[in-house]
């Protein structure tokens, strides 16, 4: 389609919305108000402490941290159970930038250790988004942030068993035994313990400067809420430090580059997301143009429909990167049961319809339903166990 | 000389499509740049993470943005 083209479409599509939508209803009005009033709620409590520093984390990992090092673990050549474990969890090291995850399974599949440490590398990437679990934990929750991290890991290793032994031994294609090109290893001019520190510390700052006020008073959890705003300005001491004598004005400078590519590309989505998410369930105890109850009513509770529907809604529907955490919280606030919400988050980031036929080209029809039914199984157990837990 | 850039389209792979661009300027080389983004051909390469550069067949970085000092040495190596 040509640009002339799409710039038609753009501005009759934006003339038909200004003529046709009924702003002068009050349910639509009320509706662009929340979506405003989440839009503002995020700026105001989510992005200068949390989403910030995280972005800062997200574009160290690109930078500093040795891919090739992780990714021998999944090559041909390397111990199978531990594969599986780093594949499991190499989603947050390996996958920061999306677009890195299809191209990344291939490889594994093809020409590294298998179909059972790709598939728990091609669920993980995306499950176990740094970015995406530190704003899953600071807007709904530690519980449930824990609760995703912990279950796509664990998601991500029975889904590669499980599909190893489905699909294993038919897999007799010749397996190319050479271990991956990587070109000339980039200049790593610091011991390991040094990166590991300097993650630690930033971790750090952003785990203290977003600590919540408990309920009591008393108590461990007070006593650090209460000194948290000293122990992060220790931590920023030390950080800046660290940056002076450890790293090049080079390295520094790919690093804020790094961060700053993935703010470009991620905050403009975010915010529309934010704003849809508003504009549709509206902030927790307000509704918008979804009424409350048609949410309560088909993910409210923790029956197993509930979980299945929002697990296979999930599976179906795109979210861009970080997306989900402000449509959850529309849907958490307008009546969706934990249960439910855990199933979407295990299910939604890993799927979408675009990347089912993605991955169905790449693995094949039958490898591909399996895979999606097992990610929508899980999920919709997973979330029965939590919401009947908790 | 020959280059291709592997990488489906994100903004990295676009990044290293410019510095590759702005090696060649710096150099004063002249040379073929591709960019493929048609994952099975990526695969071809056996690289395990994208973005990824090639100069004349030669894989010489994947997986990560290489600076602009990397790109001018990799086609250095390849005059």
């Amino acid at each position: 389609m040509s640009k002339e083209i799409k710039i038609l479409l753009i501005i009759v599509a934006v003339f038909l919305a200004a003529y046709l939508i009924p702003f002068g209803r009050s349910g639509v009005q009320n509706a662009l108000l929340e979506a405003f009033a989440l839009l503002q709620e995020y700026a105001r409590q989510h992005v200068l402490l949390c989403l910030i520093p995280a972005f800062f984390i997200a574009g160290a990992i690109t930078v500093f941290i040795r891919q090739e090092a992780v990714v021998k673990y999944l090559g041909p050549k390397s111990n199978k159970p531990l594969a599986y474990g780093i594949a499991s969890v190499s989603g947050t090291i390996l996958a920061v930038c999306s677009c890195t995850v299809l191209p990344l399974f291939a490889g594994i599949y093809t020409r590294g250790a298998g179909i059972g440490p790709a598939t728990a590398f091609l669920y993980s990437g995306p499950a176990i988004n740094v970015l995406a679990i530190i704003l899953t934990a600071k807007v709904l929750g530690l519980k449930i942030g824990l609760a995703r991290a912990l279950g796509a890991i664990a998601f991500s290793v029975v889904i590669g068993l499980l599909m190893q032994l489905l699909f294993g031994k038919k897999d007799a294609r010749e397996r190319n035994e050479n271990d991956f090109a990587s070109g000339a290893p980039s200049d790593l001019s610091r011991p390991l313990w040094k990166t590991g520190l300097y993650f630690a510390v930033m971790i750090g700052i952003l785990v203290f400067m977003n600590w919540g006020k408990s309920d009591t008073t008393l108590g461990l959890w007070y006593s650090i809420y209460q000194a948290k705003w000293f122990v992060s300005a220790g931590l920023w001491v030390i950080l800046m430090g660290m940056l002076l004598r450890w790293f090049r004005r080079d390295e520094i400078k790919e690093w804020v580059f790094s961060t700053w590519v993935f703010a470009k590309q991620i905050f403009p989505l975010l915010f529309a997301g934010v704003f849809v998410a508003g504009l549709l369930l509206g902030r927790p105890g307000h509704e918008a143009l979804i009424p409350n109850a048609w949410i309560a009513k088909l993910v409210g509770g923790n029956s197993i429909w509930a979980n299945l529907f929002a697990s296979v809604s999930g599976a179906l529907m795109y979210f861009a990167t970080l997306t989900e955490v402000p449509i959850l919280q529309g849907l958490l606030g307008s009546g969706m049961g934990q249960g439910p919400a855990l199933a979407l988050l295990l299910a939604g980031p890993a799927l979408s319809l675009p990347s089912m036929i993605v991955i169905r080209r790449m693995m094949g029809t039958k490898k591909a339903l399996v895979y999606i039914t097992l990610v929508v199984v899980m999920s919709t157990v997973t979330g029965i166990l939590f919401g009947w837990l908790f | 000389m020959e280059i291709k850039i592997l990488g489906p389209g994100c903004p990295r792979c676009h990044e290293v499509e410019k510095r590759t661009m702005n090696a060649l300027a710096e150099l004063n080389i002249a040379a073929d740049v591709e960019k493929v983004s048609d994952i099975k051909k990526i695969m071809d390469y056996k690289i395990m993470g994208t973005p990824g550069l090639v100069v004349n067949g030669k894989v010489k970085s994947a997986g990560r943005i290489p600076s602009l000092e990397d790109i001018k040495r990799f086609i250095q190596e390849e005059v």
